[in-house]
């Protein structure tokens, strides 16, 4: 294993103090529990979104806070889920007396301690509201497993779910937007590599140098199918074809694409995933009116990448469009 | 004879013994099915109650629970924490002001338990989870109370359903969290978080009537 790191027991409390010395201007870093929040927090009148995972996925969450997105993520240890007490206090840092979100990923562990947290927060009198986002069609929903995996659909929630709160919309109506992104997007993943978590220091999975996994989660967990390696044409293939017959995506449609890196993967390669997905969307007639290309829900060191699409209305539109500002997006400010 | 407040305590510890000793198993059985974490974070979140020990000393039973409860889920994270922290906050609400417990008591603070971890994590019996060592232990001291059996051989009876329920989780498909991926190639292999609860259920046997 070779990580620029210090020790494999530090390795998040030593990147949350690289990103408090970083995003100042951005963001509160607080330890014990561990939690980023955001710097004006809380806003008067305004949701408070809170959300957080294991670590290992940056960007995601932390790299989220800010304006017009989150108020506050829960890093957990790597690829573990945060734990209650971190969630309470930051659903308490950033009450505003206008309710909280909890926007969580769809694994056993992030729904189990996000449901304690919400039970603990109400019972101080917060009220707290949940969305669970489960847009992994690699997953078969069905009563054998605990349903799908929460991916890239859980950026573009708090992206527009982000949008909306700015805006001052009450914790119902924000609940609503939210419900409707997960409700209209879908993705699926692959990985060329696996990754290795900081304290185990041995890859999670192994992949022969002719193969790869289709239909990958974000920690490793098996795939749909481990298939030999193909051209980036026929792997964006096997990815797009569930994703579009999944909700379905019809002709006519105006999706948000979003290709995003699992950590390990170069931009170039992303444009080429980027261009594969464009062509068979316009062979669909599905129109891609918004995009977004780049490593935002990574894997650690996992070469690979996922799509999401995004059913869009003017609604989803003009919130998508509204102006960001956290470590990792940032347009129309 | 009832189950004392020093009892829970040295139970407590046996029972953070047991993991330790089998810390390595429960890895082992957890990196078939999940993540390979197990048996460190029950590790870790017993390790956490230890050390707050001398500060339950003088607290009633049901605060003691409740306590080990919050410890377990700030400390473990993951899906253990929630469901184990569950099993003991609920056995805490059943048990609230008590120093000392009967069969009886003790019989329905672990039914409470139980029933918070089936709720917490949406299973049932059959689903591969601790839930198949759990129950047949709560059976079995059901049945014990009704039949006025002596603490003593009631515990134990207890503690051979566990165990009876851990070994045939082998033959069934997980159902719930991360194992629920695996599907069929997990048969074969025993459950760790019914292994986990066989540990639970045997250290009680092992410190009440041993004096």
């Amino acid at each position: 294993m070779k990580k620029l790191i210090n020790k494999p027991e530090s390795v998040v409390v030593e990147a949350m103090r690289g990103i408090e010395a970083a995003h100042r201007d951005l963001v509160r870093v607080h330890y014990d529990p561990n939690y980023i929040v955001r710097a004006d927090a809380p806003i008067p009148g305004k949701v408070g979104l809170v959300s957080g995972g294991g670590s290992g996925h940056e960007p995601m969450h932390v790299g989220f806070v800010g304006l017009g997105m989150l108020d506050a993520a829960c890093p957990g240890p790597v690829f573990t889920s945060p734990t209650p007490d971190q969630m309470l206090e930051a659903s308490k840092a950033v009450n505003a007396g206008a309710g909280v979100l909890h926007i969580v990923k769809n694994y056993t562990g992030d729904t189990m301690n996000f449901e304690m947290a919400a039970e603990l927060a109400r019972m101080e009198g917060l009220e707290v509201a949940q969305v669970i986002t489960a847009d992994d069609v690699a997953v078969q929903d069905s009563l054998y497993t605990v349903g799908r995996r929460g991916v890239g659909v859980t950026v573009l929630v708090e992206k527009i779910a982000g949008a909306a709160a700015e805006q001052k919309r009450s914790l119902s109506e924000v609940v609503a937007i939210a419900r409707k992104v997960t409700a209209q997007g879908r993705s699926m993943g692959m990985a060329l590599t696996s990754c290795t978590v900081p304290h185990r220091g041995e890859p999670t999975f192994s992949l022969g140098e002719d193969e790869i996994e289709i239909g990958i989660g974000i920690h490793g967990e098996p795939g749909r199918r481990r298939v030999p390696m193909a051209s980036a044409r026929d792997i964006v293939g096997m990815l797009a074809e569930p994703v579009i017959k999944d909700l379905p995506f019809k002709s006519g449609d105006e999706v948000l694409a979003f290709v995003n890196g699992m950590g390990g993967t170069p931009q170039i390669e992303l444009y080429i995933v980027y261009n594969e997905l464009a062509r068979i969307l316009d062979g669909c007639g599905v129109k891609i009116t918004r995009n977004l290309i780049g490593n935002y829900i990574t894997s650690l060191e996992m070469q690979g990448c996922s799509i999401t699409l995004l059913k869009l209305d003017d609604e989803l539109t003009r919130l998508w469009d509204a102006p960001v500002k956290t470590a990792a997006l940032r347009w129309g400010i | 004879m009832t189950i004392t407040r020093e009892h829970i305590l040295k139970w407590l510890d046996a029972y953070a013994h047991a993991v330790n000793a089998h810390a390595d198993e429960l890895n082992r059985l957890d990196a078939m099915l999940g993540d390979g974490d197990f048996g460190a974070s029950m590790q870790r979140g017993l390790g956490a109650v230890q050390s707050k020990m001398p500060s339950m000393a003088e607290q009633d039973i049901g605060a003691i629970f409740k306590i080990v409860g919050m410890i377990l889920v700030n400390t473990m994270g993951g899906t253990s924490g929630p469901l184990l922290g569950t099993l003991f906050i609920q056995m805490g609400g059943k048990t609230q002001g008590k120093t000392e417990l009967s069969l009886r008591d003790w019989t329905e603070a672990l039914q409470a338990g139980v029933d918070g971890v089936m709720a917490r994590g949406k299973a049932q019996v059959g689903d591969k989870t601790m839930l198949d060592a759990f129950v047949p232990a709560v059976e079995a001291l059901q049945a014990a109370v009704a039949q006025g059996v002596p603490v003593v051989a009631a515990l134990q009876r207890a503690a051979d359903a566990a165990k009876f329920g851990r070994d045939e989780t082998a033959r069934l498909i997980a159902r719930k969290g991360r194992a629920s991926y695996v599907g069929e190639r997990g048969v074969g292999s025993i459950d760790p978080g019914a292994a986990n609860a066989y540990l639970f259920v045997q250290a009680m046997a092992s410190v009440v009537g041993v004096e």
